[in-house]
């Protein structure tokens, strides 16, 4: 049961009591509200009565003895609770179900070839909960039965081998925490605003600890010939078999891994159960699900998904292709487009930032624009190619425009450009590999919109 | 497919667990380079694959046509294939861009003669189809073969495959009508490709070693006069992606803005579920991808169906059949593909959905 905002009335807004001192739309809708929505209207004027001088006696009088939600002692404070097991595998709570996936309407035609976007906005610290992850399927997803999986490595190995999971799982295993971001992801962005919110700007990007076996020391067991066999071509299981070319260099450093773990458990079908390739700092499109074949090669492939699509479109008609790396990165999450900030005072500006080349060194956040800047706390600890947290504190005065932006700084030096920067090169047609910093507006009334400045 | 080492060492037959040993742990002595980078082999884990499984996986076609089965398939035959298996979601003429982006349009004779397609450059293409962008037959060919058609991936044979690329290439103007496409002339046609000159890798995405492209200066104060916004979403856009107060935690520092109004007696945020299985199923197997449920996409709506066949005392067995075998003929010129991958209890449950929308 949520607290309904009736249309009249601004939330964040310093609130009347609801007896006794209300105007006549008040009257009107506290009388519509249940009994639990009366409950927490009264909460809300006390609470703001508690913060704010302003309203202070009208509401102190209506709430002259205190809270209710102290005063009466609730239900879970008086009765029994649930048992142990009662929910075998837990789910999140009940007031937690606005945060989902969600498809951007319009975006795509047919689910089995779509993409859902994580709910960044809602999201603490650097870890995505698993049934969060960002989805995206070329060809739908499937459950697949993990004692019947193969996979199979060939090509310019001396041996040509094939492993159950079983097997897989045997092998020394690394866990390593690191972000998958599509391609596309802000794409939709590049030439004007089109979505509302953080969740569809950003939010085919998740991060997750991964568990599994460096590919390296598999392809080595295999006899892999790495003179020639500069590239590998790596092949889902799945009706379309994605398959994309992988630079031998990145499987040399030991980073490409074989990956059967998420978050401790593993995988989820939606990601790839019960193998996928991770490739760290590459377009999530390279780290294939439903991983089948590793083939070596002594050349790239140009497969659909690096001959049709992510492919960057650049201003003279040519297209970039085999773009891979994801770079530098960053956005606020809180406040971010689409929310409403509750009442002027102390806020927490927080975000995520990430780069494909190696660990964020710094944040910077700015509230006007981009025109002066202040260092965030970058948290720690802080993973390569992994998603990092930063916070900085805040006072929302309350008055006028505020503009808030943030720009990371990456270990080897590169700083999160602008979309001036950024189309000044590429123009706005690419796509792809949108990492331009965000921008939220502030609007008097607390409401946070997406824009681009100038 | 790729090409193999000279020395590749290929079992007889699938050798027994004793075998793979013995062979393994002689490497093992015999060759410490091998492992040197790891260090350590996973002696006893994994075996050698045969002939025949490494042939039923490895069907990937390059660039240089590595991999390419012999064969050969006409425009003919292709455009046969193409009106019963591809045209009812990628249109007639492929142009469609109803499902996916359409695959053939916005390339030139001259484009073809150039091998850089202009309409990129210029944008005078609305959309950009597969045969603007591809630069190489193989991929063309390769995806056909792998993954199409869309609910029936790698049911087509060597000849259709080649059919149906001859087929598209042909709507391209690439190849003439009477065309027929092979493994020994496809390198001839690659020639033609209307792209084949338009992909750069002078960039540094490839590698994470690679130059950027950009460089931003880390200013912190008086950077630039004030900013201006240049771009905001239009007001009529406000509740395109649904109430985003629906889409934010109850507690926190922030709410989700109202972009809906509630409607009298219904809670603003009160979320959406429940599904029959029958609507579940239509959903998650890409019947939307022809059909809305009131209205007509390529095939017709959920409703016009039920209207059609509400009435007859059949009308489940005689839907749920239709759905599994495909149908064509009865609503129009676009065949509705077999949707033989659904056992019967999800056809029935299916049928029954679709006539609870009788109106």
């Amino acid at each position: 049961m949520s607290f309904q905002i009736p249309s009249d009335t601004t939330l964040g807004r310093i609130q009347r009591a609801p007896e006794n001192f209300v105007s006549r739309s008040d009257i009107a809708f506290v009388n519509r509200a249940s009994e639990t929505d009366r409950r927490s209207f009264f909460k809300k004027a006390f609470a703001a009565a508690a913060v704010g001088a302003v309203a202070a006696s009208p509401a102190m009088a209506a709430a002259a003895k205190g809270d209710p939600a102290i005063l009466n002692l609730p239900a879970h404070t008086k009765g029994l609770g649930q048992p142990v097991a009662a929910m075998p595998y837990g789910m999140p709570s009940q007031y937690e179900k606005n945060l989902q996936r969600r498809e951007s309407p319009g975006l795509t035609r047919v689910g089995a070839a779509s993409v859902s976007f994580c709910p960044l906005q809602g999201l603490f610290g650097v870890i995505t909960p698993s049934g969060l992850h960002f989805e995206r399927h070329h060809q739908g997803w499937w459950d697949i039965d993990p004692t019947q999986h193969r996979l199979m490595i060939n090509g310019l190995v001396k041996r040509e081998m094939v492993f159950t999971i079983d097997e897989l799982m045997r092998m020394e295993s690394v866990s390593r925490v690191h972000f998958i971001e599509c391609g596309a992801n802000s794409g939709m962005e590049w030439a004007n605003v089109a979505v509302p919110t953080v969740q569809y700007t950003h939010g085919m990007l998740s991060c997750s600890e991964f568990t599994g076996v460096p590919l390296i020391k598999v392809l080595d067991y295999c006899g892999v010939d790495l003179k020639k066999g500069r590239y590998i071509l790596a092949e889902g299981a799945d009706g379309s078999s994605m398959t994309r070319t992988i630079p031998m260099e990145m499987v040399e450093s030991g980073e490409v891994l074989l990956t059967y773990g998420q978050n401790g458990e593993m995988l989820r079908p939606e990601n790839g159960y019960p193998l996928r390739l991770i490739v760290p700092g590459v377009q999530g499109v390279s780290s294939v699900k439903y991983l089948r074949r590793i083939e070596v090669g002594d050349k790239p492939y140009a497969a659909k998904d690096e001959a049709v699509h992510y492919v960057d479109l650049m201003p003279d008609g040519t297209h970039r292709q085999y773009t891979s790396i994801q770079e530098c990165k960053s956005v606020i999450t809180t406040p971010s487009g689409g929310q409403k900030l509750l009442t002027p005072g102390f806020y927490n500006i927080t975000g995520l930032a990430w780069s494909g080349r190696g660990k964020i060194t710094a944040v910077d956040v700015s509230t006007d624009g981009g025109k002066n800047w202040k260092s965030a706390t970058v948290q720690g600890p802080v993973h390569d190619k992994s998603l990092t947290r930063f916070n900085l504190p805040w006072v929302w005065d309350g008055k006028g425009e505020v503009l808030l932006q943030s720009r990371a700084v990456d270990s080897t030096g590169y700083v999160q450009p602008s979309y001036r920067t950024l189309r000044e090169k590429r123009d706005d047609k690419s796509i792809y590999h949108n990492n331009a910093i965000q921008s939220w507006r502030v609007d008097a009334t607390g409401e946070v919109h997406n824009v681009h400045v100038g | 497919m790729t090409i193999h080492l000279k020395f590749d060492q290929k079992p007889a037959a699938r050798p027994n667990r004793k075998g793979i040993a013995a062979v393994l742990s002689m490497v093992v002595l015999g060759s410490t380079l091998l492992f040197s980078n790891s260090g350590f082999a996973f002696e006893g884990l994994g075996r050698i694959a045969t002939g025949d499984e490494v042939k039923a996986w490895d069907i990937d076609v390059r660039p240089d046509f590595v991999g390419l089965p012999k064969g050969s398939g006409s425009v003919q035959k292709g455009m046969d294939v193409w009106e019963a298996q591809c045209a009812s979601c990628h249109g007639v003429f492929g142009e469609s861009n109803e499902v996916f982006t359409p695959i053939v349009g916005g390339t030139t004779a001259e484009d073809i003669k150039r091998g850089r397609v202009q309409s990129l450059k210029d944008g005078s293409s609305p959309q950009r189809t597969t045969l603007m962008k591809v630069p190489t037959v193989s991929t063309l060919w390769d995806y056909i073969n792998r993954a199409m058609p869309w609910t029936a991936p790698k049911s087509l044979s060597t000849e259709e495959v080649y059919a149906v690329t001859a087929y598209i290439l042909n709507m391209g103007g690439i190849v003439g009508d009477d065309f027929v496409l092979s493994d020994t002339n496809i390198a001839q046609v690659q020639g033609k490709m209307p792209n084949r000159n338009g992909m750069q890798s002078n960039h540094g995405m490839w590698l994470a070693s690679g130059k950027p492209d950009v460089k931003e200066k880390r200013c912190m104060s008086n950077c630039k006069p004030d900013a201006k916004v240049i771009s905001y979403l239009p007001d009529y856009a406000r509740d395109a992606h649904g109430n985003l107060i629906d889409q934010n935690r109850l507690v926190g520092p922030v709410r989700g803005v109202v972009t809906v109004a509630a409607k009298a007696g219904e809670s603003a945020s009160a979320p959406k579920v429940s599904m029959s299985s029958g609507e579940s199923l239509f959903n998650a197997n890409g019947c939307v991808a022809c059909h809305g449920v009131d209205n007509k996409k390529l095939g017709p709506s959920v409703v016009a169906v039920a209207n059609k066949y509400a009435d007859r005392k059949d009308a489940k067995a005689y839907l749920a059949g239709k759905i599994k075998t495909g149908s064509s003929g009865v609503w129009g010129d676009m065949p509705m593909p077999a949707q033989a991958h659904l056992s019967d209890e999800d056809t029935n449950a299916l049928s029954d959905w679709f006539l609870s929308k009788k109106k």
